[in-house]
C-alpha cells in the first residue's frame, strides 16, 4: 500500500510538471500561434535597396493580417540589393503578380515587418517568384539628411534669385 | 609573513583538493548510472522526497512571485499607458530568469540541505561503511539515485513555478487591476518564443538541477562524520548552491540571450 501511494505521488508530480510545460507551450509562448514550416508554405523573394532593421522571422502581412514570415535576408552580389525570402502560407495562393512589398514599422518604435499590397493582375505569384515592386525601409538618418540637404539648397538658391 | 603565506597556500590547496574530490565522485556516480537502470525504483523513491515534497513551497512562492511581478510591472507600465504589456513582462521574466533561478534557490534550501544532512548522517552513523562491508557500493545505491532524482525533478519544479507564477500575475493584473484579459494573453503569446525563451529556461533548470544535486550529494558524502561536520556541510550546500546557481545563471544568460 505504501509503495502505491508513493508511486501515485511521484506520478502526479511528473504529470503536474508536464502539464505546466504544456501550459507554457500553448498558453504562454507562441507555439500555438502563427506557425509556418516547409510543407505549409511557399516561397517568394523580393529585392529591396535597404531593409533597415528587418529581421528574419519578421511577419509578412496583407491588409494587416499576418500571412507569412521572413525566412532569409541576403545581399545579392550582382545588384547589391538586399534579397529577402518570404514564406507565405499555402492557403494564401492568389496573390496577384503585380503585388508590391513595402517595409513598414509597427508603431513609432516597433519592429519592422513587410506589408504586401495586392495588384490588379489576373495571374498569381507562384512558388519561387519574385515580387518586382518594392519599397525600402525608411531610414531615419537618410530622411533627416535629405531634409537638411533640401534646407541647405534653399538657402543657396534664394540669394541667387534676388540678384 | 611566512605563516600568512602558508595559510593562503593551505586554503588554496584545500579548495583544489575538494574540487578534485567532487569531480572524482561525480565521475564514479556517472559510471554507476548504467547499473541503476534495472533498479529505477530507487530513483522514484528519491523523486518523492526531492520533488513531490518540494511542491508546496514551489507553488506558494511561485504564486506570490508572480503576483508581485504583476503588481510592480503594472505600476511601472501604467505610467507609459502600456499596461497591456503586463503579460509579456510577467511571462518573460518568469520563463527566462526567475522561474529557473528562484526554483533552484528554493530547491537548494528545501531539498539540497535535506540530501546533505541525510547522507552526512548516514556517514556519521557508519551506514555507508556498513554497506561497503556488505559489498554494496553506496555510490550506486545511495548517491546516484539522489543525483538523478534532483536532475529530473528540477525542470519539472521550475516549469510548475513558472506556470503558477504566470497565473499569479494574471490574477493580480487582470483580476484585481483590470488589465484586459485578451491583451494579457495575446501580447504574451506574440512575444514569448517557445524555442528561444521557454526551452532555454528548461535548459537552465536542467543545469541548475544537476549542479544543485551534485553539490548536495558531494557535501553530504564529504562531510566530517560528526554532528558539527554535518551541520557545516548542510550550510555549505545551501551557500555554495546559491552562489553556483546565481553565477551560472549569468553565464547561461550571456550565452543564450546576450551578445557578449
Amino acid at each position: 500500500m505504501e509503495t502505491r501511494t508513493l508511486e501515485i505521488g511521484v506520478g502526479a508530480f511528473v504529470a503536474a510538471g508536464l502539464a505546466a510545460l504544456f501550459m507554457l507551450a500553448m498558453q504562454v509562448s507562441n507555439l500555438s500561434g502563427f506557425s509556418i514550416d516547409e510543407r505549409s508554405s511557399y516561397t517568394l523573394t523580393a529585392r529591396f535597396d535597404n531593409v533597415g532593421g528587418l529581421k528574419v522571422r519578421a511577419p509578412v502581412s496583407m491588409a494587416g493580417v499576418q500571412i507569412g514570415r521572413v525566412v532569409a535576408i541576403d545581399v545579392n552580389q550582382d545588384t547589391y540589393e538586399a534579397e529577402v525570402r518570404l514564406a507565405i502560407l499555402n492557403k494564401y495562393n492568389r496573390l496577384p503578380e503585380d503585388s508590391s512589398a513595402s517595409i513598414f514599422t509597427a508603431g513609432l518604435l516597433g519592429e519592422q515587418y513587410i506589408g504586401l499590397e495586392a495588384g490588379g493582375s489576373e495571374r498569381y505569384l507562384q512558388d519561387g517568384d519574385r515580387i518586382r515592386l518594392t519599397q525600402s525601409a525608411l531610414v531615419l538618418e537618410q530622411i533627416i539628411g535629405q531634409f537638411l540637404f533640401g534646407k541647405a539648397a534653399e538657402g543657396i538658391s534664394q540669394p541667387a534669385e534676388k540678384e | 609573513m611566512t605563516q600568512w603565506l602558508q595559510y593562503l597556500g593551505r586554503t588554496a590547496l584545500g579548495f583544489l583538493e575538494r574540487l578534485g574530490r567532487a569531480h572524482i565522485l561525480l565521475l564514479r556516480m556517472l559510471l554507476g548510472l548504467p547499473s541503476l537502470l534495472p533498479r529505477f525504483r530507487l530513483v522514484i523513491v528519491q523523486m518523492r522526497s526531492v520533488g513531490v515534497l518540494s511542491l508546496v513551497i514551489i507553488v506558494v512562492s511561485g504564486v506570490f512571485v508572480g503576483m508581485v511581478l504583476g503588481l510592480q510591472g503594472y505600476n511601472t507600465l501604467v505610467d507609459f499607458g502600456s499596461e497591456q504589456s503586463l503579460g509579456v513582462v510577467v511571462a518573460l521574466t518568469l520563463v527566462r530568469e526567475l522561474g529557473p533561478v528562484v526554483a533552484a534557490l528554493l530547491f537548494a534550501g528545501r531539498a539540497g540541505s535535506a540530501l546533505t544532512a541525510e547522507i552526512g548522517l548516514m556517514k556519521a552513523t557508519e551506514q555507508l561503511s556498513g554497506m561497503e562491508m556488505m559489498a554494496v557500493d553506496p555510490l550506486r545505491r545511495v548517491l546516484a539515485p539522489r543525483l538523478l532524482a534532483g536532475f529530473f525533478s528540477m525542470p519539472l519544479l521550475a516549469a510548475i513555478f513558472t506556470a503558477v507564477g504566470v497565473l499569479g500575475g494574471y490574477f493580480v493584473g487582470v483580476g484585481l487591476l483590470g488589465v484586459d484579459s485578451g491583451a494579457f494573453w495575446s501580447q504574451m503569446q506574440a512575444k514569448v518564443d517557445w524555442y528561444e525563451d521557454v526551452l532555454n529556461g528548461v535548459i537552465k533548470s536542467l543545469v541548475f538541477g544537476f549542479v544543485a544535486s551534485w553539490i548536495a550529494v558531494f557535501e553530504g558524502y564529504d562531510a566530517d562524520p560528526t554532528s558539527e561536520g554535518v551541520s557545516r556541510a548542510t550550510t555549505r550546500t545551501v551557500v555554495h548552491t546559491s552562489l553556483a546557481v546565481l553565477g551560472l545563471d549569468f553565464v547561461l544568460t550571456a550565452l543564450m540571450f546576450g551578445d557578449l
